[in-house]
């Protein structure tokens, strides 16, 4: 009742009152209020996963376009022009399209798929589910999120359609060849496109991330401490903090780079000589490095604001499925706190070889290695949470543990790429992509897959296939694997990234086998995500009916409400708390729910 | 008046308003973004080749208006609470005319500047000038804009509301975007 009181207590006298209490809307919904214009916290939810799966098809189509490139350099694929036009001339993929190619595959998974599609969704949909209220604190402001990201979509996809293309100078649109038109064909018009999609996404996710901190912070059910949220909440907040605190010095450095291009100011050019147009430009007194900082400074919150609702909802579905406590909660939330400082202190270890001063190098090698100890911290949480668990091995719960053997071999090459020497090696080198693509990409897209199994029978009151989800999961995890472990070899070796062709290098040439090896298996996990895409859809319609309000056996309010919740999540009153969530075989009994009081005899716990 | 009536529907503690609160929050975020651009200004500053500018002396004047407008908003607040409704539309109307007032004097010491020779041209003090100050005129017709929507809903005869959180969220912001031009100017001024 609380939050209904605050929000509406004041407005006895308006039209608003009778909602109160109800928790069901009764009056009528027409199909644009309910799937459109939706201000429901669950169906915004569901309009940002599936944009986000078709984001993700996209941006997984344009990896696979480039690794045909990559691993069959000397082939030609007829079949391409037919679809690609002169963006792949006699079947072979331009070098213009290349660097488009890589550049809009890094930004679609980077922000509209693991930042929208991932924290997007899963905020939108646990926040108000877990904390026990009826929707967000700004039902509106929830809704002008997902549209703000779907017209930022709209912007994004347009540049994929002009004649000089999207933009290409890497998702990071470092100046001065983003902020020169005539440098490149992709900094025309695709970059300003990319530069207003971006701002418009930044809209987006400030928009939502004021919603989800202020929902977490305010409209907790009753008995709800801070201390009784569960970790994906606490996830999902300091998420939103992220967010929230980095994305508009983002915007900063967008707003200086436009005027750059457009008006004529210098902020990051200076002395510049143009080979295309052979002209001098007057541009004078601008600094590069300095656009790197403004961006970076979001750019390392950006891992973190990807991985952590990740983090979140593994430890959620591995305590669940452990039949177990989650070991250690109030160290994963010191940790989860640790890494959201931290993520602000070492955007600069992306900038070690711009000439960045070495003293100054060595305090961001040391906060950068500090981050091991909040994520070993989890490491050793997850694994004690699953040892002697009663485990059940559900394809969310697979996803759980492959993310924490992900998150392990990706996060023990961060311990070497942190380190300001060893960085001017494997600076920019395929050692980097393995890293990343490991630890933060694949890990990432685990965490949501995991979060989508579990909580599709809430979002959709059917099950996802289980055969068709093990299928998923194996061939994924042993795919990851098997793509992104050789490219450590070839990274060592010294193998640059971003390069359309290696085989006029004899010290890359070894490589060729591997990197044809690297694209086949590529396909084929590419191929089993349409498996899981299928699955999603046919799910949606044909699926296993749920029977039971509480499938998993699960203690988080969610598992309350009826199978369809309507508007409002609860009938009647909103259930009170009064346990923490991880009370799983306490005293002789499976799952105690958050809704059930302390029994008198009941033994203490943490 | 609220927080009375609150408390005894919800039998609870006095608690900030989730709208209020959002408000805050978005605030930091705002903060976050001239925070970036002020220290990339900073770090611009001891460049070879910055250039300092004269302030035109309309600036003064139109940090006086936003001064002035900030006080016309808490007595709108004031009169709001004391359910005066005609004093409360009519200075409610005075603080949004006088916030116009300052975007128009901001640009004409835009304008007295560009025609000093300040143009776009290099990426001095005129300007960052041009981009921040710009872009804090973007907050200022926001809220410019948020006052005209509170005037119609207050001329609206359909409901009587007397709900006060959202003239005081609207008095938070206007304070806010009031400081932050203080903060800008001075910043402007001493870090030439």
């Amino acid at each position: 009742m609380s939050n209904e009181a605050i929000l509406h207590g004041s407005e006895v006298s308006t039209h608003e009152a009778h909602h109160d209490g109800h928790g069901e809307h009764h009056h009528h919904e027409t199909f644009i209020s309910k799937y459109v214009f939706s201000m429901d916290h669950k169906m915004i939810a569901k309009q940002f996963l599936i944009t986000g799966i078709i984001w993700a098809i996209l941006g997984g189509l344009m990896s696979v376009l480039f690794r045909l490139q990559l691993g069959f350099p000397d082939t030609t694929f007829p079949w391409l022009e037919n679809i690609l036009g002169h963006w792949a001339k006699g079947g072979k993929i331009q070098p213009e399209f290349y660097y488009a190619l890589v550049t809009m595959h890094g930004t679609v998974l980077v922000f509209f798929v693991l930042t929208a599609g991932l924290s997007g969704t899963f905020a939108n949909f646990l926040i108000p589910l877990q904390i026990g209220a009826r929707d967000m604190a700004s039902p509106f402001m929830n809704m002008l999120s997902y549209w703000f990201f779907f017209i930022s979509s709209v912007v994004m996809i347009s540049s994929l359609f002009i004649q000089t293309g999207p933009a290409s100078g890497g998702w990071t649109s470092y100046p001065p060849l983003s902020a020169l038109g005539d440098a490149s064909i992709g900094s025309k018009t695709g970059m300003d496109l990319w530069l207003i999609a971006m701002a418009l996404f930044v809209v987006s996710s400030l928009l939502g991330g004021l919603n989800y901190i202020s929902t977490i912070l305010n409209m907790r059910t009753k008995g709800m401490s801070m201390t009784r949220l569960p970790l994906t909440v606490w996830a999902l907040f300091f998420t939103a903090v992220l967010g929230v605190l980095s994305f508009p010095v983002l915007l900063s450095g967008f707003i200086l780079l436009l005027f750059d291009r457009h008006a004529g100011t210098s902020f990051y050019l200076s002395d510049i000589f143009l080979a295309s147009t052979q002209k001098a430009l007057p541009n004078e007194g601008g600094s590069a490095i300095l656009y790197q900082h403004l961006f970076w400074f979001l750019g390392h919150p950006e891992v973190y604001i990807i991985l952590l609702p990740a983090m979140g909802m593994v430890s959620e579905v591995m305590s669940t499925n452990a039949r177990k406590p989650i070991f250690g909660y109030m160290a994963m939330v010191g940790s989860i706190f640790a890494i959201t400082i931290l993520a602000f202190l070492v955007w600069a270890h992306h900038m070690f070889v711009t000439g960045l001063n070495p003293f100054l190098g060595s305090f961001f090698v040391l906060l950068t290695l500090l981050i091991a100890v909040p994520s070993a911290i989890k490491v050793f949480n997850w694994l004690t949470t699953l040892w002697r668990g009663n485990i059940r091995f559900t394809p969310a719960m697979l996803f759980a543990i492959g993310f924490v053997s992900l998150f392990i071999s990706g996060g023990l090459t961060g311990i070497w790429l942190g380190n300001s020497s060893l960085d001017i090696h494997l600076h920019d080198t395929y050692f980097v992509i393995a890293h990343f693509h490991i630890v933060m990409g694949v890990a990432s897209f685990f965490g949501m897959f995991c979060g989508v199994y579990h909580w599709f029978p809430k979002m959709y009151g059917r099950y996802l296939n289980n055969t068709m989800g093990y299928i998923h999961f194996w061939i994924t995890i042993v795919g990851a694997y098997l793509i992104f472990w050789p490219m450590h070899y070839e990274g060592l070796a010294g193998m640059p990234r971003r390069y359309l062709d290696y085989s006029g290098w004899a010290s890359f040439n070894q490589f060729g086998g591997l990197n044809h090896f690297i694209s086949i298996v590529s396909i084929i996990v590419f191929a089993v995500q349409l498996l899981f895409v299928f699955n999603f859809f046919y799910s949606i319609f044909k699926g296993r009916r749920v029977k039971s309000e509480n499938p998993w056996g699960s203690n988080t309010l969610e598992w309350t409400t009826p199978i369809h919740p309507g508007h409002g999540n609860w009938v009647g009153e909103i259930p009170e708390v009064h346990r923490w969530a991880y009370d799983y075989g306490k005293d002789g009994r499976e799952f105690i729910p958050q809704t059930e009081p302390i029994s008198a005899n009941e033994s203490e716990h943490h | 008046m609220n927080i009375a009536m609150n408390e005894q529907v919800s039998g609870q503690k006095k608690r900030i308003h989730p709208h209020k609160f959002t408000l805050w929050v978005g605030l930091a975020s705002v903060i976050m973004m001239f925070a970036g651009l002020t220290s990339a200004y900073i770090v611009k500053r001891s460049a070879p080749s910055w250039i300092t500018i004269e302030f035109p002396k309309t600036f003064w004047y139109s940090t006086v208006v936003m001064l002035a407008s900030s006080l016309t908003m808490q007595m709108s607040l004031r009169d709001f609470k004391q359910r005066d409704m005609a004093k409360y539309r009519r200075l409610l109307t005075i603080t949004a005319l006088l916030g116009s007032l300052f975007v128009v004097l901001q640009f004409i010491g835009f304008g007295k500047l560009w025609k000093s020779g300040t143009t776009f041209e290099g990426s001095g003090e005129g300007q960052f000038l041009y981009i921040i100050a710009g872009l804090h005129i973007l907050h200022v017709l926001g809220g410019v804009i948020a006052l005209l929507i509170m005037f119609i809903k207050a001329f609206s005869a359909k409901k009587k509301n007397y709900d006060a959180v959202p003239v005081e969220v609207m008095s938070t912001y206007w304070h806010f975007v009031d400081i932050l031009w203080l903060y800008l100017f001075v910043f402007f001024l001493t870090m030439a």
